[in-house]
């Protein structure tokens, strides 16, 4: 073994994560299925066997020592949150199951209450279904209607046409941070600008870019940021709604229940205050617990690092799939994240997928939940390897050969 | 031969890059949409019913190379062929493609044998039978799109 002198040691931190030594159909695993979730580190894992080992009980509720403990874990896990993505205050930060309820909660409780008839909200052609769907929802009930910035040939905003979608009947503004089918990185900045000159607020989907930008909301100056923990090294099941304080201050609540309440009798009900009051029933106290130590985790790598990691790593992906005839790229966007997505001329992406599979190549094929994209670029589906920043360039010189290999096969 | 090269065998990509009956069946008299919403495969599929015969059958749509093989040889199979007797085909085409094991007619199956491979890739069984659970709707003159979720 030559010594890196890469300050990036990736073969160190792939020691980190243990299914990445599994043998997939007699091969080491590839995983390039990071958009879709993200492996967990042994520390994620740890966090959640120690939690239940030593301090599992429910939080809040309890004199008793261990829901003391519980408690302090489960609220140490919130102000981890709060320092990673910079948010001013612990209560602007609600658990969730994941990005796709943090949309949820903020079109049933912020939507209801402040969009009416003919109202408009503005979405993006690049939009998870989850970041489409609950708007829809509330379009319907609500007799709103839904506004979609269009986008180039290269998976860019248009930003002349937002602006000009922008009116005095625009309520919200929900747009996703990081493609997740294309990898596009948007503009926030300036599309948070441009519609807070209006007063009107805006939602980021951070479920991609969470675990490869750096986030910070007060600098973003976003009014509501979502994203799910297990695409951030974390657990499943758990995630996080970022809100402004004033604005959950002034929604209502979402789900009734224990521990979003001050005080119940039958004839009226005083609502706890933020964070409680968006969090009814017993949280995954667990799960939050492994976000905490995920992002304990990524801080120890460093962000930076992982960003420029990725870059590279993206970088040469793009150029050896640019390399290929027979590959189209979709998705080509100036600033984007690590994600290759593409289609090939002979293959349709489903056979690639089980190609590829045969190879110990995990990738994602299929439409990415964004169908209105796909339409968008004609195509029914792709193929998409996205990158982490435990992935290496010997793994994308194995999809290199296993694209070879789709090739041999249909050439026949 | 490798569980790949079994899967897409040459008479598979054959029908792939030739389907057969690949058309819109201007006389049909029933027709139903499928829809893998998995990978977005996409058939619709027409019957030309004459005293429970299948008289003519075509088919249009996109979709892998699975899904597409699977269809065209569908068409050849049952043309011509009483609807009893293409339910007894589609039983039989599924025993073929989910149990390895499966005591199957391959007289009956024909072309269809060809297909067997799928019973080692258990995520692409539903790209295989997709077109069969399209006739079925057909022939029951459904007119809600099937999935195969
Ligand atoms: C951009 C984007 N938004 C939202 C989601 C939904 O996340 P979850 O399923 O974790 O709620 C995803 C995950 O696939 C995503 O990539």
């Amino acid at each position: 073994m030559t010594t890196s002198v890469n300050p990036f040691d990736v073969a160190r931190i792939r020691e980190d994560f243990p299914i990445l030594k599994k043998l997939i159909h007699g091969k080491p695993l590839v995983y390039l299925d990071n958009a879709a979730t993200t492996q967990k580190p042994q520390a994620v894992i740890d966090a959640l066997v120690n939690y239940y080992v030593t301090e599992n009980s429910n939080v809040h509720r309890g004199v008793h020592t261990l829901s003391q403990l519980a408690t302090d874990a489960y609220e140490g896990a919130r102000e981890k949150v709060r320092q990673f993505i910079n948010a001013e205050h612990d209560k602007e930060i609600i658990f969730v199951r994941g990005t796709t309820e943090g949309i949820n909660l903020v079109a049933q409780t912020y939507g209801r209450a402040n969009i009416g008839p003919g109202d408009e909200i503005i979405i993006t052609a690049m939009e998870h279904h989850s970041n489409i769907v609950p708007w829809q929802i509330l379009c319907e009930e609500k007799g709103a209607r839904l506004k979609v910035i269009p986008i180039n040939d290269d998976g860019e905003l248009l930003l002349d046409e937002y602006e000009s979608l922008l009116s005095p009947r625009t309520r919200f503004v929900s747009v996703v941070h990081q493609s997740n089918a294309l990898g596009t990185i948007n503009p926030v900045e300036r599309i948070i600008e441009l519609a807070h000159a209006r007063d009107i607020p805006v939602l980021l989907d951070g479920a991609q870019a969470v675990a490869h930008v750096p986030i910070d909301v007060q600098k973003l100056g976003c009014d509501f940021y979502a994203f799910s923990g297990h695409k951030l090294y974390g657990p499943t099941g758990v995630g996080v709604l970022y809100g402004r304080a004033d604005l959950l201050d002034a929604m209502p609540p979402y789900q009734g229940g224990g521990e979003m309440i001050r005080s119940v009798t039958f004839e009226k009900t005083l609502y706890n205050v933020i964070p409680n009051k968006f969090e009814a029933g017993t949280q995954n106290i667990a799960g939050s617990v492994g976000l905490g130590a995920a992002i304990d985790y990524v801080n120890s790598v460093g962000m930076d690092n992982i960003a420029s990691w990725e870059k590279e790593l993206l970088a040469y992906g793009t150029e050896r799939l640019s390399e290929i005839e027979l590959v189209q790229l979709i998705g080509t966007a100036r600033h984007k994240g690590s994600i290759l997505s593409f289609v090939m001329e002979n293959a349709h992406p489903h056979d690639v997928g089980t190609i590829l599979d045969a190879e110990g190549i995990a990738v994602r094929t299929g439409h990415h939940c964004a169908q209105p994209l796909m339409d968008r670029y004609g195509v029914p589906a792709t193929v998409r390897a996205s990158l982490a920043f435990y992935n290496t360039k010997e793994e994308i010189d194995t999809l290199v050969r296993g694209i070879d290999r789709v090739i041999e096969v249909f050439s026949r | 031969m490798s569980n790949l090269h079994e899967l897409y065998q040459e008479i598979l990509l054959e029908h792939n890059n030739k389907p057969r009956n690949f058309r819109k069946l201007e006389d049909a008299n029933r027709k139903a949409d499928g829809y893998n919403p998995l990978c977005g495969d996409q058939i619709t599929l027409y019957l030309k019913v004459e005293d429970d015969v299948i008289a003519d059958v075509a088919f249009q749509g996109h979709g892998c190379a699975i899904s597409r093989a699977s269809a065209s040889m569908l068409t050849q199979s049952v043309k011509g062929e009483t609807l009893a007797k293409a339910e007894e085909i589609f039983d039989g085409f599924h025993a073929l493609i989910t149990d390895p094991d499966a005591d199957v007619d391959y007289d009956l199956l024909g072309d269809l044998e060809m297909l067997s491979g799928v019973s080692a890739f258990p995520t692409r069984i539903k790209c295989a039978v997709l077109a069969w659970h399209t006739l079925n709707a057909a022939i029951e003159g459904k007119e809600d799109s099937v999935t195969t979720e």
